[in-house]
C-alpha cells in the first residue's frame, strides 16, 4: 500500500500526521483533568501510529508504473474494510442498547454503559462509521470510474478517509466519557466539529478536482448525488454546531441558539442529515451499482436527474415537521409538513426508477443475492419515504411522535434502505476492487441477505406495533377525563416488542458479521484474477442482459 | 423566531447554488445524450482511466493530448 506513494507523498503524509500528533499533545496538556485531555491522547496515538506506519516505509522503493494508467483504489479498499468494521461495532452496540431497553440490568451499573451514552455510540457508529465510510469509499470508486480519470493526488483521499475516522473515534469515545452537546446526530463537541469541517472541505475539493480532470464529458448522475451529500452536509454541520466553548481547555460548549430556536436549527440539520447523508449519497450508490450489477442502463436516466433536483430543492425545507405541536410557529410547521408530502414525488421516482431498471432482469434478482440486496433496498426506500411523508402530516404525527413508531420508521430506512444498499454495493465492489475471481462464498451472501431481511422485518413490525400501542395508550382517557394508563403501563405493554426488536437486530448483526467475514475471506483466499463478471457460477445470471426496452 | 432570519436565507442561498449548478449543467451540454450517458458507465471492462495524458506525464495537472 505504501509502495504506491512517492517519497514526496510519504513526506507530506508524515508532516500531516506529525502536525496531528502535535495538536493531540497540546490537547492532552491543555485539557488535563477534562475529557478533552483523554481525547488529546487518542489523537496523539492515532496520528503517531500513522506517522510511524508511513515513516517505517519511507525508504522503500518508489512506484515505477505509470500511475495515470490505473485508478487509485487503495483508499477505497481500506474504506470498505473500515466500513465493515464499524458495521459490526455499531450494530453490536445497537443490539446491546436494544437489550438494555428489554432487560435494564444489562447496564451492569457502570456510568459509561448507561443507555444515554451507548445509544449515540450505536447511532454514530452505524450512520457515520458504517454509512460514512461506505459513502466515502464508494464515492472514491464511482468518481474515478464515471469520470474515467484517476484522482488528482494520493495523499488527499487518505487524509479524508483517516481524518473522518479520527472524527468517528473521538466522537464515540467522547460519548462513553459523557461528552455530548445533546443534539441528535450532532453530539460531538466543538473541537471534533471543527476537525470535521476541515476534513469535509478537503473532501469536497477532492471531488471537484477529480471532476475537473474527467475524460468523460458527461457527469454521471451518481456524482451529483454525492456532491449534494458533501456540500449540504458541510453547510448543515457548520450552522447547527455554532457554539461557544465554555473554556478552550475543556470539552463543554454552549449552543449559539436557545430554546425553540435551537430546536429548529437542530431539526433543520437533523432532517437534512437524513436527506443528504442517509439518502442522497446512498442514491448515488444505487444509481451506479444497480445498473452495473444488472448490466442494464437505468430505466429512465432523465427521471433520475429530475428526481435529483427535486430532492435537492424540496428536502431542505422539511425539517420543521419534527416540531409539530411545539412552540414553533404554526406556519413553519405547516411549511415543513407541506414539503414533506411533496417529497414523496422525487422519492418514489427514484425507487420506481430502480425497480423498473430490473424489469427484464428479474431472473438475475432471483439468482444473485447481491442484486437482490439492491432491489430490496429500493423497495424499503420507497416504503420508508412514503411512511415519512405520512408521519409528517400533523394529525398523524400527533399519534406517532415520541413513540417507537418513529424508531421503527428510522430503522426501516437505516436497515432496509441504507444498510442493504451498502452491503449490496460492497459485494458488487469487492471482487472488482481486489481483482478476485468472485466473492468467497455465495452461500454466505444468501445467508446474509435473508438474515438482514428477516431482521429488518421483525424489527420494523415490532416497533410499529409497539409505537402505535404506546401512542394509543398515551391518549386514552377514562370517563372522568383522566389518563387511563400510567407510563409504567405502557412500558409493560411494550416489553414483548422490545424483546422482538432485540432479536431482529441480532439477526441483522449476525448477517453483517457474515458479510465482513466473507469480504475478508474473498481478499485472503480467492485466486487473484481480473473478473470478467463477478456473478455466481452455475447461475443463469451469466447470460447477457436483454437489450433495454426503450 | 429570529433564527428563521438565519435559516431561511442560508436555505435560499443553498437553493440558489443548486439552481446555478443546474443552469450550468443545462448550458454546458450535460443533458444532450441522456441514453448514451446512462449506458456508458456499463462499458469499462478494462477498468482503467482513459489515456488522456501523454506518456511520462505526471498527471498532476490537466493536460490533454491534442
Amino acid at each position: 500500500m505504501m509502495s504506491n506513494l512517492t517519497r514526496a507523498e510519504r513526506a507530506n503524509a508524515m508532516v500531516i500526521a506529525g502536525t496531528g500528533a502535535f495538536i493531540g499533545l497540546v490537547m492532552a496538556a491543555a485539557g488535563r483533568g477534562d475529557p478533552m485531555g483523554a481525547h488529546g491522547w487518542i489523537v496523539l496515538a492515532f496520528c503517531g501510529a500513522l506517522f510511524f506506519v508511513v515513516g517505517s516505509a519511507y525508504e522503500d522503493p518508489e512506484p515505477t508504473q505509470d500511475r495515470t494508467a490505473s485508478y487509485y483504489d487503495d483508499p477505497t479498499k481500506v474504506g470498505i474494510l473500515i466500513a465493515l468494521f464499524w458495521a459490526v461495532v455499531g450494530m453490536g452496540m445497537g443490539v446491546w442498547v436494544a437489550s438494555q431497553l428489554a432487560w435494564p440490568d444489562l447496564r451492569f451499573d457502570a456510568a459509561w454503559s448507561s443507555f444515554g451514552r451507548i445509544r449515540p455510540v450505536h447511532t454514530s457508529g452505524v450512520i457515520f462509521g458504517f454509512g460514512g465510510n461506505a459513502l466515502i469509499a464508494t464515492s472514491f470508486h464511482i468518481m474515478q470510474r464515471t469520470c474515467r480519470a484517476r484522482m488528482p493526488d494520493q495523499v488527499t483521499p487518505w487524509f479524508v478517509l483517516l481524518g473522518f475516522n479520527l472524527f468517528c473515534i473521538v466522537a464515540s469515545s467522547g460519548y462513553l466519557m459523557g461528552v455530548t452537546q445533546s443534539k441528535e446526530y450532532a453530539e460531538p463537541e466543538w473541537y471534533a466539529d471543527l476537525w470535521l469541517v476541515v476534513v469535509w472541505v478537503v473532501y469536497f475539493v477532492l471531488y471537484i478536482r477529480t471532476l475537473a480532470r474527467r475524460n468523460e464529458p458527461h457527469i454521471y448522475v451518481a456524482n451529483w448525488y454525492y456532491l449534494a451529500f458533501i456540500l449540504v452536509v458541510a453547510v448543515l454541520h457548520i450552522v447547527n454546531n455554532l457554539a461557544v466553548p465554555a473554556s478552550l481547555t475543556g470539552a463543554k460548549s454552549y449552543s449559539a441558539f436557545a430554546g425553540v430556536q435551537d430546536a429548529m436549527t437542530q431539526w433543520w440539520y437533523g432532517h437534512n442529515a437524513v436527506a443528504f447523508f442517509l439518502t442522497s449519497g446512498f442514491l448515488g450508490m444505487l444509481y451506479y451499482f444497480l445498473p452495473k450489477r444488472a448490466e442494464r442502463p437505468i430505466y429512465s436516466y432523465r427521471l433520475s436527474i429530475l428526481s435529483f433536483w427535486g430532492i435537492t430543492f424540496f428536502y431542505i425545507w422539511a425539517g420543521s415537521h419534527h416540531l409539530h405541536y411545539t412552540a414553533l410557529p404554526h406556519w413553519v410547521q405547516t411549511l415543513g409538513m407541506t414539503f414533506s408530502v411533496m417529497l414523496l414525488v422525487p422519492s418514489w421516482a427514484s425507487a420506481g426508477n430502480a425497480l423498473m431498471t430490473l424489469n427484464g432482469a428479474w431472473h438475475k434478482v432471483r439468482d444473485d443475492a447481491t442484486l437482490r440486496f439492491m432491489m430490496v433496498a429500493a423497495v424499503f426506500y420507497g416504503l420508508s419515504t412514503f411512511e415519512g411523508s405520512f408521519m409528517a402530516i400533523r394529525p398523524v404525527n400527533g399519534l406517532s411522535h415520541y413513540t417507537d413508531w418513529t424508531v421503527g420508521h428510522v430503522h426501516a430506512g437505516a436497515m432496509g434502505w441504507v444498510a442493504l444498499i451498502s452491503f449490496g454495493s460492497i459485494y458488487a465492489l469487492a471482487p472488482v476492487l481486489w481483482r478476485r475471481e468472485t466473492i468467497y462464498s455465495w452461500k454466505a451472501v444468501e445467508w446474509h441477505f435473508w438474515l438482514a431481511l428477516a431482521g429488518t422485518v421483525i424489527y420494523v413490525f415490532a416497533m410499529w406495533n409497539s409505537g402505535i400501542t404506546q401512542g394509543l395508550m398515551w391518549r386514552t382517557y377514562t370517563e372522568s377525563g383522566t389518563l387511563a394508563y400510567s407510563f409504567t403501563d405502557t412500558l409493560v405493554a411494550m416489553h414483548p416488542y422490545y424483546v422482538a426488536r432485540t432479536f431482529g437486530g441480532l439477526l441483522f448483526l449476525i448477517g453483517a458479521c457474515i458479510g465482513a467475514w466473507n469480504v475478508v475471506m474473498t481478499i485472503r483466499r480467492m485466486p487473484s484474477e481480473t473478473p470478467e463478471r463477478d456473478y455466481p457460477t452455475s447461475s443463469e445470471s451469466r447470460e447477457p442482459a436483454l437489450p433495454a426496452a426503450e | 423566531m429570529t433564527i428563521l432570519t438565519l435559516l431561511i436565507p442560508v436555505t435560499l442561498v443553498m437553493g440558489a447554488v443548486g439552481l446555478g449548478a443546474f443552469f450550468w449543467s443545462l448550458h454546458s451540454g450535460q443533458y444532450e445524450d441522456l441514453s448514451g450517458d446512462a449506458e456508458r458507465i456499463l462499458f469499462d471492462e478494462d477498468d482503467k482511466p482513459l489515456a488522456a495524458y501523454p506518456p511520462g506525464h505526471s498527471g498532476t495537472t490537466k493536460e490533454k493530448t491534442p
